[in-house]
């Protein structure tokens, strides 16, 4: 079977803008669509550009643009989109794009690396133990945990793309839940004030965006909430109060 | 570009980020990473870590030390085995303690489930060894480590691909590369090198490995004189995912799933009596392809079936949500109602450049270390896998070793002066990249990785011979004479991904020439390396290491003694 792929091209060293080129690709199926764009590199344009490494969906590294939605491309197959049109792919929306389908993810990881205090408290177990965590805990951040942090989120999120670039992002404000629920950890209050600083937690408007392209099937927009209600409840309590009067 | 730091590590998989953190407590350190580090091979580990916490069940450290050399079929040096089991349950703290979300039992301990090979008092029955993350354990300890490297300030350059070991006289000082991203050499000056450059699964055709895993440690310690360990021996992981080679976790079985084959039958109660589904990876793995040669193979094609319909789609949900979802999304299955096609995948390589216990590389079989070099994790054979790893041994063997080698590399670094490179390392490396652009070239990238691909997995595989490996050595020689004619058709400098596959199919072709000439010197079968011209272990003969050194005319391999302390040889059974 032979599928049209239309691909973002561009090139910093020859281009002044982006263009778009056609690639037809011998795929079946259940072929992945990073499987078809390494097709294209390797047999017919040496010169295309994107990032991959465990091509099972678990490093993050190929999160691109699919017909218009954020996705991993390990982790979507051919039959995945209607391949009897062009299949578009393109870099994820948001961040500065370097070459073809590679963006800059600095800027992401700052915003990862944000939302931890500058030093992070030492551990209250004793020093040759394990912390006691119930599996009822432990749950409290599972959801988090899944999280591979390849950005699709970021690039779906419609805050972040229309309306407050400087947004720290559904990725971060999840990672930072994953800590703030954690039993373990002691320093959560300052956590939660960093989430509360200017573009932080509160900008979030709950569009769901994240949640729907979640290559991990996390849900994003849920574990905000839960956080917005947890700084409520110990940063502001009166202020719960009223809301839920 | 020139950078100094005290400790330059290359590699940002889990070994290299422990060692790096636990160096930089001491001295100025950081990683270098051909990926972003948070996209190394290290985060593909599903099933779990060993440590015997004996927080399920009874278990002690002789226990694990013993699976882990029995595993092995004798060949780990057991001095090195101890370390690994003794050391075990306090790296396991030490991840908790930098926020590893580690499963938990009803007591608010780190749970712990069955694996394949580890045993309660040495070999009697399967025990619960295995400290995990549902089936995301190298993912969650990689995050952590993450936001520890974020929180101590270690630097990381990513996305740099190292080409070359710098030496002052016999001194190892720093390495040199290019930035992938625009292609300019960088050249990075230290007191002393850790390599943490993970295997090399992509030099064959079906791997469980990543793109990345393409033997570049071991090419840059053949081209400075570094002899490499037992190579002949590369674990296939029996469940790959048919075709496609994606892991499914020994987990998988660990929690109650069983191969079958075209009758239905659990084929494993033959080969294995006692641990049936859960023995060594290597027993599993030769056990599929007998029965597929048996014809028992699933519609006469070469897989088999793993069945984990009992576990149920509640507890596959809990337990294996990775491996489930995988297996949706690539087979269009639901493994709680449905069976899933898998065979023997390459997996990890238990040899590798040979190190002691503080990850000094050692350059010969009298143990003579190389000034300032040290390696770690799996690019390093210290050798504490031997013949066979056991699941969950080598996030273990990464958490121990990481900790040992960050604390000798950091005193190392503390006792000795910048040494200087020679002058016009840049130039040297801008010349090396700019020769792969010759306008002469005829020959592609691809089509020789493809064929080095095919040859390595059907003459280099599970079942080896001497006809077959002597065909590979030659053809693997072939293909070398062709690489040096290789043309790159991208001239751009950003991102030029030709030029960097063109660089790491010279790193997978020397790696391949190795392992298949130490293979094919070891006349006998221990552990993963099975000749089936030769089927017995021959104590006698072969109770030795293998050491391999890259020579103008071609390898030449030279044997060093293991080390026996506590168990004796013997005939392994499970």
């Amino acid at each position: 079977m032979e599928v049209n792929f239309k691909i973002f091209r561009f090139n910093p060293e020859t281009d002044e803008t982006p263009h778009y080129t056609i690639f037809t690709v011998k795929a079946s199926l259940t072929d992945r669509i990073l499987d078809c764009l390494n097709k294209i590199r390797w047999e017919q344009d040496n010169s295309l550009s994107y990032r991959m490494s465990c091509a099972h969906g678990i490093c993050g590294s190929d999160g691109v643009t699919i017909n218009g939605s954020p996705a991993l491309a390990c982790q979507k197959l051919v039959k995945d989109y209607d391949y009897t049109k062009e299949i578009l792919i393109e870099p994820l929306k948001f961040f500065p794009v370097i070459k073809d389908l590679i963006v800059d993810m600095e800027p992401f990881f700052e915003r990862i690396k944000g939302i931890s205090p500058e030093k992070t408290e030492s551990p209250s177990a004793s020093p040759d133990r394990e912390h006691t965590q119930t599996p009822e805990e432990r749950s409290m951040f599972d959801d988090a945990v899944k999280c591979i942090i390849c950005a699709c989120c970021v690039a779906a999120c419609p805050v972040m793309l229309k309306e407050e670039p400087d947004f720290i992002g559904p990725a971060a404000v999840l990672r930072a839940q994953r800590h703030i629920f954690d039993s373990r950890v002691t320093d959560t209050e300052e956590r939660m004030k960093i989430l509360e600083e200017p573009h932080g937690i509160w900008s979030c408007k709950s569009y769901y965006r994240c949640t729907q392209v979640c290559p991990k099937g996390i849900k994003v927009t849920e574990a905000i909430l839960k956080t917005k209600k947890k700084i409520l409840q110990q940063l502001h309590p009166k202020k719960e109060q009223e809301t839920e009067r | 570009m020139i950078y100094k730091y005290d400790v330059i590590i290359v590699g940002g998989g889990i070994a290299g980020i422990v060692t790096a953190l636990t160096a930089a407590e001491n001295c100025h350190v950081a990683v270098v990473s051909k990926v972003h580090v948070t996209r190394s091979h290290s985060v593909a580990a599903q099933g779990g870590i060993a440590a015997s916490l004996g927080n399920e069940e009874e278990d002690h450290w002789e226990w694990h030390m013993f699976d882990t050399v029995k595993g092995g079929d004798y060949l780990a040096d057991q001095d090195i085995a101890e370390i690994l089991a003794r050391e075990a349950p306090a790296a396991i703290v030490m991840l908790e303690h930098m926020g590893v979300p580690f499963s938990r039992n009803k007591a608010g301990k780190i749970d712990q489930r069955r694996f394949g090979g580890h045993t309660r008092n040495f070999g009697e029955a399967p025990v619960k060894r295995a400290c995990y993350a549902s089936d995301r354990t190298g993912r969650a300890i990689m995050d952590a480590l993450f936001d520890q490297c974020n929180a101590n300030g270690v630097k990381v350059h990513n996305e740099v691909f190292i080409q070359k070991l710098l030496f002052a006289g016999n001194r190892c000082c720093g390495v040199a590369g290019y930035d992938i991203a625009n292609s300019q050499p960088l050249v990075f000056q230290a007191k002393a090198v850790v390599l943490a450059t993970g295997g090399c699964g992509k030099i064959f055709k079906t791997t469980s490995n990543g793109f990345a895993s393409t033997g570049d440690g071991f090419a840059l310690a053949l081209d400075a004189g570094v002899p490499l360990e037992d190579m002949e021996f590369v674990q296939f992981h029996p469940t790959g995912i048919y075709g496609l080679g994606i892991l499914v976790s020994e987990a998988a079985r660990a929690e109650g799933g069983v191969l079958r084959n075209s009758d239905g039958e659990r084929f494993m109660e033959r080969y294995a009596p006692t641990l049936k589904d859960l023995a060594p990876r290597d027993i599993i793995s030769r056990a599929i392809l007998t029965e597929i040669r048996n014809g028992k193979g699933i519609s006469g094609a070469d897989y088999v079936h793993l069945d984990v319909r009992k576990i149920g789609k509640e507890r596959l949900a809990q337990k294996l949500p990775e491996v489930t979802s995988f297996v949706k999304t690539y087979l269009g299955i639901d493994p709680s109602e449905k069976l899933i096609p898998v065979a023997p995948t390459c997996h990890y390589l238990m040899g590798g450049i040979p190190t002691n216990s503080e990850g000094h590389v050692l350059m010969d079989k009298s143990g003579t270390e190389a000034q300032g070099l040290f390696a770690v994790g799996e690019c390093a054979c210290v050798s504490v896998h031997g013949a066979n790893r056991l699941g969950c041994n080598s996030l273990i063997d990464l958490v121990v070793f990481g900790r040992r080698v960050g604390v000798t590399v950091a005193a190392y670094a503390k006792k000795a002066v910048m040494p200087q490179p020679s002058a016009k390392t840049e130039d040297a490396m801008e010349k090396k990249i700019v020769s792969l652009f010759k306008p002469e070239g005829t020959q592609h990238v691809s089509s020789i990785r493809e064929t080095l691909q095919q040859i390595m997995t059907t003459k280099c595989s599970v079942f080896r011979n001497q006809g077959d490996l002597q065909e590979a050595l030659s053809e693997i020689r072939q293909l070398k004479k062709q690489y040096a004619n290789v043309a790159l058709a991208n001239k751009a400098n950003s991102f030029n991904y030709e030029l960097e596959e063109a660089l790491e199919l010279g790193n997978m072709l020397k790696t391949a020439e190795a392992m298949v000439f130490s293979a094919l010197q070891r006349k006998e079968s221990r552990g993963a390396h099975y000749r089936s011209d030769f089927p017995e272990r021959n104590d006698g003969e072969w109770l030795k290491h293998t050491l391999v050194y890259a020579a103008l005319e071609g390898p030449i391999v030279l044997y060093k003694p293991v080390a026996v302390t506590w168990f004796k040889p013997q005939e392994r059974r499970y």
